[in-house]
């Protein structure tokens, strides 16, 4: 799992409203290679918003101004297929039709052009996991925290230039959360991703380690 | 207050025996009709002459010439409709999620389905026949040509692709809307963003990750389009060739010969049908395990777009044009019946009159009387016999396994040509040929499927804590039946009425067959005149045929939002 040079996350006034209320007023945040900055809010107050809206997802009726780039480039008008930005939902959303191989070679670039290439980069994350020989599993047949580290594999062996985290670790139970967590953001700074994370938990906050902003 | 507290595990002996008496009222026909088919087939009909088994008939049956033509036909037009009309819904459905435009076209969606195949193919005849009216649109400004063509052949064609388009246009709208209520199954919306976010375009996203999951859900419905297409007559009656024609034509044209030897090659042909659609849907399955693997290792190469986002879009505007045919081909219909003259090459109607109406109602009441009559009571019966066994299914608080599915389906997988001689030797045997009640069990059979797999989904899905609170509450298993669930599945239960009237409107060889040819509906009188009656008379029981099942989904739809119109619970 390589990515290109690291660069940072930026959003400069982003202003996110329904027709009758506003979610976010303005909100300015730099998050630079491999710092996971965590935005804290009660549900309803925009933070899953913002995290599609970076991805490129978010529909009418909503309404946002601001801008989102990563180093020169801007997101904004970027189609999602187009901007590179990694997410890790709270679902796992693993293929049920691929093998757990399957689905990490759904992730790896086309550029990686050999059979053989794109088998050693899902083999060697899997044993990097902990998870060498599960390739030809069905991914049905996995505990929840081997799916979920299944999920962040896949994404990260697409090569993106940003994670979003949408609050990955909700449905995970307490043990396998710190575990996952971890795990997680172990990968994101050796990768010098720059890491943003929304949750309503403040211990998530905590382990991140990196600055918090508090929505609503 | 009544302490009794009512029980879902005991059921009573009348609920036990609801799955048995609907699958005994729906599947004995398929199956005594299969066996009255084959035996024939090989020889063995006592009551006309045919004392002793032999394969005399396989050899008179393959001894007819163009025989080999007509198998090649059959399973041309059945592949071909199947998979046009599967890609390009599979398109459409993709484009339906995002484009605003594809969700209004969606709504031409229900109409076509209850519209009957051979309302849509005489009208798609008058479009696309020498003197139809897209030769109209260009004559005589571009072709020059004032008087209709004669050597152009493109109704009835030796290939059967005019065939192939009349089925694409009514199977585009089935597969599109079965497709559509898969997809509430599937995570597609978060499949999509997870396929965008790895950097997959649209496309390629919904056939790589979306679609093959929903397919495991339209599995069934695609092996009846493919079963219909194959073996349809009535559709090949109009638009497809008749010399030599699809296999399935050339039986029911043997079936309908004076000579009751004739009955024997017949039954052949019959049973060889039957036998083409098995081989065909087991060539369709490997076909999938195939498309399965290629798929497999198709995703595992990461390409993130390609040649399939161009192909999609184009299958999806082919998608939107069999809609929007559709709709013309009805409406060409509608002209010609108000039309006093229309003369060739002129795009509209010189002068429109209500006389063909004024003339041709009075003479249809008996027809319009018996295909209204038969429509209610094969949908009564078939929304009855749902209700009974969902009922059943509910008190006993499982669901039937996957297995139960395919019972459904069957009447729908087994071609009718293949089953239908054989259940008019059934019922000449109970004396009950020719009359009403056999052509409305024979109408039965295939609206039981369509009103079950449409009830059954809703009824399952409604929230059981509402009949525990009304049990709580020490209301009877029955008042529960009759107070809480029937009142709140008004809709969908009114919908499959609807659904059921729709498919019993548009049967044709089942009336003819159960109906012994004395029973006319609006669709055996409008295949019967298709061939060369006045298309202002045609245009009159096309009409008829696509706006009475119209009019009665129009009554389903109403009626609970009238009735609910004060419960916003309800909308």
């Amino acid at each position: 799992m390589t990515t290109g040079t690291a660069q940072t996350l930026s959003l400069r006034d982003v202003r996110i409203a329904l027709p009758d209320r506003e979610l976010i007023r303005q909100l300015s945040i730099e998050v630079a290679p491999g710092q996971v900055v965590t935005v804290m809010g009660a549900s309803g107050s925009g933070k899953s918003s913002l995290l599609a809206w970076i991805g490129g997802f978010l529909q009418a009726p909503f309404v946002v101004t601001g801008e989102v780039s990563i180093g020169a480039r801007r997101l904004n008008d970027e189609p999602p297929h187009a901007r590179r930005a990694g997410i890790l939902f709270q679902d796992d959303l693993l293929f049920p039709h691929l093998s757990v191989a399957g689905n990490l070679l759904f992730g790896v670039p086309a550029s990686v052009r050999t059979r053989a290439s794109r088998r050693h980069a899902v083999d060697e994350a899997l044993s990097e996991a902990g998870l060498a020989g599960y390739g030809e599993r069905d991914p049905a047949t996995l505990s929840g925290g081997q799916r979920a580290r299944v999920a962040l594999l896949r994404t990260l062996l697409s090569e993106p230039q940003l994670l979003l985290l949408d609050e990955p670790f909700g449905k995970l139970d307490a043990a396998l959360r710190a575990d996952f967590r971890r795990f997680v953001f172990e990968h994101a700074r050796g990768l010098g991703l720059p890491t943003l994370m929304v949750t309503h938990d403040a211990v998530d906050a905590e382990a991140a380690g990196g600055p918090v902003v508090v929505l609503g | 207050m009544n302490t009794r507290s009512p029980s879902f595990t005991k059921i009573g002996g009348l609920w036990a025996c609801a799955p048995w008496i609907t699958i005994a009222v729906f599947l004995l026909p398929v199956a005594a009709g299969l066996v009255g088919t084959v035996l024939p087939a090989f020889g063995y009909l006592p009551a006309i002459g045919g004392e002793h088994l032999s394969i005399e008939p396989w050899r008179a049956l393959m001894d007819q010439p163009g025989v080999a033509s007509s198998v090649r036909l059959s399973v041309q037009t059945g592949l071909l409709a199947t998979a046009f009309s599967l890609a390009l819904a599979a398109a459409f459905c993709e484009l339906l999620q995002d484009h605003a435009s594809y969700r209004r076209l969606s709504a031409m969606v229900s109409p076509l389905l209850a519209t009957p195949h051979v309302a849509l193919a005489i009208g798609l005849a008058f479009i696309i026949a020498p003197s139809g009216w897209l030769v109209r649109l260009a004559s005589p400004a571009l072709t020059g040509w004032d008087r209709p063509p004669a050597g152009l052949v493109t109704v009835r064609d030796p290939e059967g692709l005019a065939m192939v388009l009349g089925l694409v246009l009514k199977e585009v709208p089935y597969l599109i809307l079965m497709t559509t209520a898969a997809l509430s199954q599937v995570p597609h919306a978060a499949l999509r963003r997870v396929g965008a976010t790895l950097g997959y375009r649209p496309a390629t996203t919904w056939f790589k990750l979306v679609f093959p999951q929903v397919y495991a859900q339209l599995r069934l419905p695609v092996y009846a389009v493919l079963a219909f297409s194959m073996s349809t007559v009535e559709v090949g009656l109009i638009l497809g060739p008749g010399n030599p024609p699809p296999l399935a034509l050339l039986a029911s044209r043997w079936f309908a010969d004076y000579d009751l030897q004739r009955y024997f090659p017949a039954a052949a042909a019959a049973t060889l049908q039957g036998l083409l659609v098995l081989a065909a849907l087991l060539a369709w399955r490997a076909g999938e395990v195939c498309v399965g693997s290629v798929g497999r290792a198709w995703c595992e190469r990461g390409v993130r777009a390609g040649a399939i986002e161009p192909a999609a879009r184009t299958a999806a505007g082919l998608a939107a044009l069999a809609l929007m045919l559709g709709l013309i081909a009805l409406v060409g219909m509608a002209f010609w019946s108000f039309a006093q003259s229309w003369r060739f090459p002129a795009v509209l109607p010189g002068q429109w009159t209500l006389q063909t109406w004024a003339l041709q109602l009075p003479r249809m009441t008996g027809t319009v009387m018996t295909t209204v009559g038969l429509a209610l009571a094969s949908a009564l019966a078939a929304v009855l016999l749902t209700i009974a066994c969902l009922e059943a299914e509910t008190r006993r608080g499982h669901a039937p396994t996957h297995r139960v599915l395919w019972l459904v389906y069957m009447p729908l997988l087994v071609p009718q040509i293949a089953f239908l001689y054989g259940f008019q030797v059934v019922l000449v045997k109970l004396g009950l040929d020719g009359s009403s009640l056999a052509v409305a069990w024979a109408h039965l059979v295939f609206v039981l499927p369509y009103a079950f797999l449409s009830l059954a989904d809703p009824w399952r899905a409604l929230d059981p804590r509402y009949a525990r609170t009304a049990a709580a509450l020490g209301e009877t298993p029955w008042r529960v039946l009759w107070r809480v669930r029937m009142p709140m599945l008004l809709k969908p239960v009114l919908l499959a009425f609807a659904i059921g009237c729709a498919v019993s409107v548009g049967q044709y060889l089942p009336t003819l067959f159960a109906g012994a040819g004395r029973v006319a509906t609006l669709t055996t009188e409008a295949v019967t005149l298709s061939s060369g009656a006045d298309p202002r008379i045609m245009g009159v029981y096309s009409f008829l045929q696509a706006g009475i099942p119209l009019l009665v989904y129009g009554a389903a739809l109403a009626l609970p939002a009238l009735l609910y119109r004060r419960r916003r619970g309800m909308a």
